[in-house]
């Protein structure tokens, strides 16, 4: 918070991003960095990694310690699963989906990834541009994340060269054509020093563009939302049952898409009954206006029969109401999909039951190319697949809209998440 | 034109009501469980607004140590009052006399971890199949990687190694019968975030998070309020001093914080300036390195 102007934190925003590197690269220590230098860091958490690092025998206190979890991660020394960090500067507040990058990468990337604005991924500059630094790239873009942001670390272990940067960023570039990825920036980085990550560095004066924290404070992230299209999963319906609300019906949930306004034409799914908005209530009271990603109620001039998993869209823009579709799978547990397996389903507020009906290829994470004389799904496979819903969805293209393109696969036994979709 | 963004605060207030809605939305028998803290004052707050103009479609629990300082339970009562909410108490005293737990001894002697027992038999008397919590990922390292839907066996437990996968806004809360849900809607938030909200909405709080004087005792750096449950040591003494407490919880062993911030933005200059995380105060995580890990694992909040 700006201590000069007490009102500078109603204009922060949020930002959320996710990091993805192998165990060498630095990226415990690049976030450590991030946390240290923004001075999200506190006396007593300093203090345990710094009798934690000298305990090793370790020369300087170890930063990646910071991000060091659970009993089990500290004993074996591995991460084992996504997780949150939080720093906020003046400008804005960040959440960290921290993922790990041993064997069940492709698993946790997905769920840091899937709420993500921006990916960082970081490259060993005296290795460039290696297999998984594809793969982390691919599911960026299968996750449809916005931004890409490729750290080329451990520049001092390089003289700091540019031409080093520059020939991976060359490269890293030709691979990345193959890819759907709007927004993508290099940066040359020494996490361990603290070059380009908070302050600029003076040992790479060939480079004019921004260090890291400075990118993550400025990014354009207002349009990374679909302001377009009008979508409005119904969660859960408010009838007071009081005298002075009597009549109060709200539709309540949060817009998935698009500016909705008092006054707008609208259609609920699956019914296809029209009627226009009388009001929307906020969180702070009545709006003129609502728009993703808000909470909010709404209230229509006529009694409908609107329930939870039913759609409110406008009626010149609706999405595809479907039972058939095609998504890419990301599997995420150990026991394997079945051909022809029946599983329970969820899209936006909407739950039903779906089968396989073809698997048509699976994706090699590293080369990208497809796989189809192997269509066992297991653990960490990513597939694209045709189901069959019980009931319609109402869905748009994933690349349209993270919100209303997503589904989970739910076992119908133990009710575990199995694996998550995106929808072609 | 207006600009189609939400500051964080209404981007996490967003969340944590469409959240809480899930919740109400997926579960028989919810429950909201009420420290009377801070971070639980503004899940309550966010419920009541997600709700609006019904009533909570839930109840509260609040888990009375016993040890609780008498400002909560005042505030609690108002406060409930006010929203015309359901309140359920689960005694950790009845638990003790039901020889269901036993009381530590000793100088440090807490019921902190007792209340484990007294909120799992709880949740299990009344059935409840989703208990909301206001724990936050940032407090702890052991919360870092906590789901906002955290699936617990039938014995309450909690397996770090085994957690559902969670994407998107796609909350998974299917169960089977006698497991149940804890839920964290405020999981994103951070104490500075918490604060700047309790401000931006002007939320009436209790009076012990403001510096005022108390009888305090200094031990080993964590400062204990004066009561009938602390009981002083060789060497040690009682002292008149300004504090204020910076998270809520037993008497015994919730550190005061010397402080001279008496109002919100006080607090909030104060909160931006400190040093120690906020439970760096609390003498039951400063038990081991894992404490908090160890007592999530058998089913703590």
């Amino acid at each position: 918070m700006n201590r000069n102007n007490g009102n500078a934190y109603l204009d922060m925003e949020l930002l959320r991003f996710t990091t993805a590197g192998s165990v060498d690269d630095g990226k415990s220590t690049l976030i450590g960095r991030l946390l240290y230098d923004s001075k999200s860091i506190f006396e007593d958490q300093y203090e345990a990694i710094k009798i934690t690092s000298e305990k090793r025998g370790e020369d300087f206190v170890n930063l990646a310690l910071l991000t060091d979890g659970l009993r089990a991660e500290r004993e074996q020394g591995i991460t084992i699963d996504v997780a949150y960090r939080y720093f906020a500067t003046p400008k804005r507040k960040f959440i960290i989906a921290d993922t790990p990058g041993h064997v069940q990468y492709t698993r946790n990337m997905v769920t840091g990834a899937s709420t993500a604005n921006l990916a960082i991924i970081l490259v060993d500059s005296r290795k460039g541009v290696v297999e998984q630094t594809k793969r982390h790239a691919f599911i960026a873009s299968l996750l449809g994340i916005p931004h890409l942001v490729i750290c080329i670390n451990k520049m001092d272990l390089v003289d700091y060269s540019q031409k080093v940067f520059e020939s991976i960023k060359k490269e890293f570039q030709g691979f990345a054509s193959k890819l759907n990825i709007q927004d993508i920036q290099f940066i040359p980085i020494s996490a361990l020093h603290g070059d380009n990550v908070v302050e600029k560095s003076d040992k790479m004066p060939w480079y004019g563009g921004p260090g890291l924290l400075y990118l993550l404070e400025t990014i354009h992230i207002g349009s990374d939302l679909n302001l377009v299209d009008c979508r409005f999963p119904v969660q859960y319906v408010i009838r007071p049952q009081n005298d002075e609300y009597h009549g109060y019906r709200g539709y309540a949930g949060r817009i998935a898409g698009g500016v909705f306004k008092p006054g707008d034409k609208v259609m609920a799914l699956p019914s296809g009954f029209t009627s226009t908005i009388k009001a929307i209530d906020g969180p702070e009271g009545p709006v003129q206006e609502a728009f993703a990603p808000m909470s909010v109620t709404i209230r229509l001039d006529d009694e409908l029969d609107v329930s939870r998993g039913d759609m409110i869209v406008r009626e010149n823009n609706r999405p595809q109401t479907c039972q058939d579709i095609d998504i890419m799978v990301c599997w995420m547990n150990t026991k394997k999909m079945l051909p022809d397996g029946k599983y329970g389903i969820r899209h936006t507020t909407r739950d039903a039951r779906c089968i396989v009906r073809k698997i048509h290829y699976k994706v090699d994470v590293n080369t990208l190319h497809r796989i189809q004389d192997d269509l066992d799904v297991g653990m960490n496979d990513i597939a694209r697949i045709s189901i069959r819903t019980t009931q319609p969805f109402f869905v748009d293209k994933y690349q349209i809209n993270r919100n209303t393109g997503s589904v989970i696969l739910i076992d119908e036994a133990t009710h575990e998440t199995l694996g998550a979709g995106m929808i072609i | 034109m207006l600009s189609y963004n939400l500051n964080h605060l209404r981007e996490l207030e967003a969340e944590s009501i469409f959240v809480i809605r899930e919740v109400a939305a997926q579960f028989q028998n919810p429950v909201l469980l009420f420290s009377g803290g801070k971070d639980s004052i503004v899940m309550l707050h966010l419920a009541v607004k997600a709700f609006f103009p019904a009533r909570l479609p839930f109840p509260l629990l609040h888990i009375d140590t016993g040890h609780n300082f008498p400002e909560t339970l005042d505030y609690r009562d108002n406060l409930v009052k006010k929203i015309s909410a359901r309140l359920l108490v689960g005694s950790v005293q009845e638990s003790i006399n039901k020889g269901r737990v036993v009381e530590e001894t000793g100088v440090n002697a807490s019921r902190n971890v007792l209340q484990t027992v007294t909120l799992l038999d709880a949740i299990e008397e009344h059935g409840f199949d989703a208990a909301m919590g206001g724990g936050r990922r940032d407090e702890e390292k052991a919360r870092a990687k906590e789901r906002f839907f955290s699936h617990r066996d039938e014995f309450g437990q909690w397996d770090p190694k085994n957690q559902r996968p969670e994407l998107w806004n796609l909350f998974n809360g299917k169960k089977k019968p006698g497991e149940h849900f804890r839920i964290f809607p405020l999981s994103n938030w951070t104490e500075m975030d918490v604060w700047q909200y309790i401000l931006l909405e002007k939320i009436e709080m209790p009076s012990l998070y403001f510096a005022h004087e108390r009888e305090c005792v200094d031990r080993k750096g964590v400062l204990l309020a004066k009561s009938e449950y602390v009981k002083l040591t060789d060497g040690e003494k009682w002292e008149k001093m300004t504090i204020r407490f910076r998270t809520i919880g037993d008497m015994s062993c919730t550190g005061a914080t010397v402080s001279h911030a008496s109002t919100i933005e006080d607090i909030i200059l104060e909160v931006a300036a400190a040093r120690q995380t906020e439970r760096g105060s609390r003498a039951d995580d400063k038990r081991s390195e894992t404490s908090m890990e160890d007592r999530k694992r058998e089913g703590y909040f």
